[in-house]
């Protein structure tokens, strides 16, 4: 298959603005007669599903949740990029798109990234006129901080709780439409499959989690915004039923995915405490602004904190990088604290830690200026781990927290299978190998707000589409597909609760496939995974009846799909005989211990496609080609 | 630790439902209360029984799908959390628990301790917003907002919409979460023009859902798992007779 990015011609600031008056626009009048489904409603597909219907579309979402307001995108914490500038420290869309190509450590597509950059400041304003509650400054002007990768400060922030104001507002736009009749909100439906007429997606079939029944719906165009896969690992700092169904099925149906194995592990999430823990706590970067990373010099030291003295303490980020110092890329910041402590150096009872500590900012300003600042990441802290970290440094440890890794799109967001979008962490665009801290919202709610709505609606323009029914066979055969795999499920009765097994699943992925891959350990990995497989068609225990609501059989159905994309994952990471960014070959270093990419041939992005079960899945590759950022060693000193 | 529990099961909306006893052991006083039901389920999967259903999923007192009546309690006997944040250490070694739904009429049951909420999203669909659509906005900072109306903005808007403040109300009043709402835009410029028109939207829709009334009785700020203050009940009060008087 030959991969068409659909990137326009002309200079990278006029790409976009080219485009969208090239594009062919719908009627007003006619966008009442075109259908979309719109499957997901966090950030981007609430966002897309609400500015979709405000031009007149007729819009269809379904979302697994009762509302779109509980998606996982309200979990957000620290905030959200836009290069206003007001901080006039030197910010603009130029640096903005510099930083994100380099962050990613130049796996993403330059125009796509500039895009992206270009839009962002429309998103701040958006989120304003919707109310959303952004901090402030004593004159009433929004207020900004640094994430990570960055050296100005641009990142838009409502407290600690960024994500939910930003989803709210979304939110809010489109309960708008909801509520006068533009969109129909299907809750608690779960998408289990694609339907693909001759080569057009024209509508999907899910299960209506409240009564069990396996419903078919039809429209001219799927868009899919269910977010990252991040739960194949079991534990990670994803809500809990977010998972990769959709898109795996669309896959399954002809879609690429690209670049599986590119995910994020976080720096700063609460440690693992014991084998009962079902989710891991993220402790936001933004903390990175004000707390200082260190370890003991002495290995193996058992001092209580407050009793080391300061030359006893290896702030090793900032010694390794000194012009970046706390705030090096969430992957730099990973990988060092995984190496400190296998090193020896760790802290706490696990030894598998390291201290993030505020003492310094407490002192500088005061305790108040702290809590107004991060106030409830300091309560969630106190309250999962009974410590106080404001008298204490907090201890923090690596944990599995994004996909950068997604369904391939083109420039228009469209998927390889005519009429399928997807948007948001769904698709793989933008962030490259590494994405940086506050750019996930920014990019969901670009795709959904400022995007999407304009390809779309050339999509839909151009194309001519049959009437269908849902008696289609096309559309009847999908159904019974659907119904038989949930059957199968049902029918394995075997002896392992399903969460166990997926634990299994994430102890493999983490194991091998996690922060230090190499060669043997993949190839292990794969075995491993295998085996896990067969053990749960064999050995799982799926109870209950299929005609209501069946949390063991939802939780099924998600496994079985992140097993077989914890192997397309675990193959991708095989073949990138490269480091870059998220993904650390260990084979592939430099003698600092930084990623070594090999532009000469790894340069692209590699793009899945499925050839049948059990059977190797087939490479495409999109050659990347930098013209305006040339690509050098990534260097954070 | 072990405990006891005494669990709300409903088949669905029409079954009557009955409270069963399951003891747990050995959980750790670390396990946050919906880790302890991720063991129990797993137990009765074991022994070929239904797993307790409950909503449930970002598990950090964010998304607020969880919620259950502990003891009696809304989210359980601390305060400001959510029933995801509340820890196993906190209660007593051996202690008895009784686990049950949200109970409310506006929230029927859809299996054990799963209800359905969406009477709340009728309500912001009636009126729960600023009408901005997108594109066309103006640039951010041109609207500024002094710094106390935006603290006490955001204050109102941390509310997470997951219903306790209408479990733990005798009436089933959702005062306290609709005062967040209409607060939060009370409160910027942006939301100025819908002022009068949101809240009368929102409280006919409120009421049509079969929400009862506020009579004082403060228990939804107690139970609230982010701190909204009554305060916002007393602005929606003097918002809806504005609203009524012009
Ligand atoms: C703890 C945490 C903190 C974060 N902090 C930040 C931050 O500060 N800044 C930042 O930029 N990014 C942050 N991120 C990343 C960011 O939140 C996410 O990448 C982003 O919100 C994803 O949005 P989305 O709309 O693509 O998907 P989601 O919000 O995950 O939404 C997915 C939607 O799809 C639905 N869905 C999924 N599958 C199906 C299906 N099969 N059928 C029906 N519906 C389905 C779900 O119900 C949901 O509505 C953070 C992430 C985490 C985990
Ligand atoms: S006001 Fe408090 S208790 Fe009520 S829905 Fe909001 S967060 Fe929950
Ligand atoms: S599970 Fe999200 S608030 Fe409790």
């Amino acid at each position: 298959m030959t991969l068409d990015s659909k990137v326009p011609d002309g200079p990278i600031e006029k790409k976009w603005s080219n485009h969208r008056f090239n594009m062919k626009l719908v009627n007003p009048s006619n966008r009442r007669k075109y259908s979309v489904i719109v499957v997901g409603t966090g950030l981007a597909g609430a966002s897309a599903a609400a500015s979709l219907a405000e031009l007149g579309y007729n819009v269809l979402a379904f979302s697994y949740h009762e509302s779109p307001r509980r998606a996982h995108s309200i979990a957000a914490q620290g905030g959200i990029n836009a290069p206003k500038n007001y901080a006039n420290d030197g910010d603009s869309v130029y640096r903005l798109f510099y930083d994100t190509l380099k962050g990613g450590d130049y796996r993403a597509r330059e125009a796509n990234v500039y895009r992206l950059a270009e839009v962002s400041g429309s998103i701040i304003d958006q989120c304003v006129a919707q109310g959303v509650p952004f901090a402030r400054d004593y004159a009433g002007y929004l207020d900004m901080r640094s994430f990570g990768g960055a050296q100005v400060s641009r990142t838009f922030y409502a407290r600690g709780q960024t994500g939910q104001q930003l989803l709210l507002g979304a939110y809010s736009a489109l309960s708008r439409q909801i509520g006068t009749g533009g969109v129909k909100f299907y809750d608690r439906r779960e998408m289990l499959d694609l339907v693909v007429v001759e080569g057009m997606a024209r509508g999907i079939v899910c299960r209506n989690l409240k009564t069990g029944a396996i419903e078919s719906y039809i429209a001219d165009v799927v868009v899919l915004a269910t977010g990252g896969y991040g739960n194949t690992f079991y534990l990670s700092t994803m809500a809990k039923a977010s998972n990769a169904t959709a898109i795996w099925q669309a896959y399954k149906r002809g879609a690429l995915f690209a670049n599986p194995c590119f995910t994020q592990i976080h720096p700063t999430c609460i440690p693992v405490s014991g084998d009962y823990q079902s989710k891991l706590t993220l402790m936001s970067e933004s903390l990175r602004n004000d707390g200082r990373i260190w370890v003991p010099k002495k290995s193996g030291d058992v001092r209580i904190p407050s009793q080391i003295p300061e030359d006893e303490r290896d702030y090793y980020l900032e010694r390794l990088y000194p012009s970046f110092g706390n705030l090096v890329p969430r992957d730099v910041a990973s990988r060092r604290a995984k190496e400190i402590c296998d090193k020896g150096y760790g802290v706490g009872k696990t030894k598998m830690a390291v201290y993030l500590d505020f003492a310094d900012a407490i002192k500088r300003n005061s305790k108040q200026w702290i809590e107004e600042k991060y106030g409830n990441l300091f309560d969630m802290y106190h309250e999962i781990t009974a410590e106080d970290p404001y008298a204490a440094p907090m201890r923090i440890y690596p944990a599995v927290h994004y996909t950068m890794g997604g369904l391939w799109v083109d420039y228009n967001l469209m998927s390889t299978i005519a009429g399928l979008f997807v948007i948001g962490e769904a698709n793989f665009s933008d962030h490259g190998a590494n994405r940086l801290g506050a750019s996930a919202l920014m990019q969901g709610l670009a795709d959904g707000y400022f995007i999407l709505p304009y390809t779309l609606g050339d999509y839909l323009a151009k194309t001519k589409f049959k009437s269908l029914a849902t008696d289609h066979p096309e559309f009847k055969k999908v159904n019974t597909d659907v119904t038989e795999r949930v059957n199968k499920l049902l029918a394995i009765n075997g002896k392992q609760p399903v969460s166990e097994i997926h634990k299994k699943l994430g102890k493999v992925m983490w194991d091998f496939v996690g922060m230090g891959r190499s060669e043997k350990g993949l190839k292990k990995a794969l075995k491993l995974i295998s085996e896990i497989r067969e053990e749960f068609w064999n050995d799982a225990k799926v109870i209950g009846e299929t005609d209501n609501l069946n949390i063991e059989l939802e939780k099924a159905g998600r496994v079985a799909d992140f097993m077989e994309l914890a192997e397309l994952l675990t193959f991708d990471a095989l073949h990138r005989k490269e480091s870059c960014g998220g993904h650390f070959r260990k084979e592939y270093q430099t003698p600092e211990g930084e990623a070594l990419r090999n532009d000469k041939k790894y340069a692209y992005i590699a793009a899945w496609e499925y050839t049948g079960a059990g059977k190797k899945p087939k490479l495409n590759k999109e050659p990347l080609t930098f013209e305006y950022v040339k690509p050098s060693e990534r260097s954070y000193k | 630790m072990n405990f006891t529990l005494k669990i709300w099961r409903q088949k669905n909306q029409k079954d009557a439902g009955r409270f069963e006893m399951y003891e747990v052991q050995n959980i750790s006083p670390d396990a946050s209360f919906l880790e302890m039901l991720d063991v129990l389920n797993n137990q009765l999967v074991l022994q070929d029984r239904d797993p307790v259903a409950f909503d449930h999923d970002c598990r950090e007192g964010i998304c607020g799908s969880c919620g259950l009546m502990i003891n009696g309690r809304a989210h359980g006997p601390g305060r400001k959390q959510a029933t995801c944040d509340v820890r196993m250490r906190i209660f007593d070694d051996g202690q008895e628990l009784v686990i049950e739904p949200w109970r409310a009429k506006p929230f029927p049951v859809i299996k054990d301790l799963v209800v359905d909420r969406t009477a709340m999203d009728r309500i912001m669909q009636a009126g729960g917003f600023i009408s901005a659509r997108t594109g066309g906005a103006p640039d951010a900072n041109s609207t500024p907002v002094t710094k106390e109306n935006a603290e006490e903005s955001m204050d109102a808007a941390a509310c997470i919409g997951c219903g306790a403040c209408i479990a733990a109300c005798p009436n089933s009043s959702a005062m306290l979460f609709v005062a967040a709402k209409v607060s939060q835009f009370a409160l910027l410029p942006q939301g100025q023009i819908e002022r009068k028109e949101r809240v009368q939207k929102m409280v006919i829709q409120m009421d049509k859902e079969g929400f009862g009334n506020c009579s004082n009785n403060y228990a939804c700020e107690a139970e609230c798992p982010k701190g909204i203050l009554v305060t916002h009940i007393a602005r929606l009060n003097r918002e809806f007779l504005r609203a009524k008087l012009v």
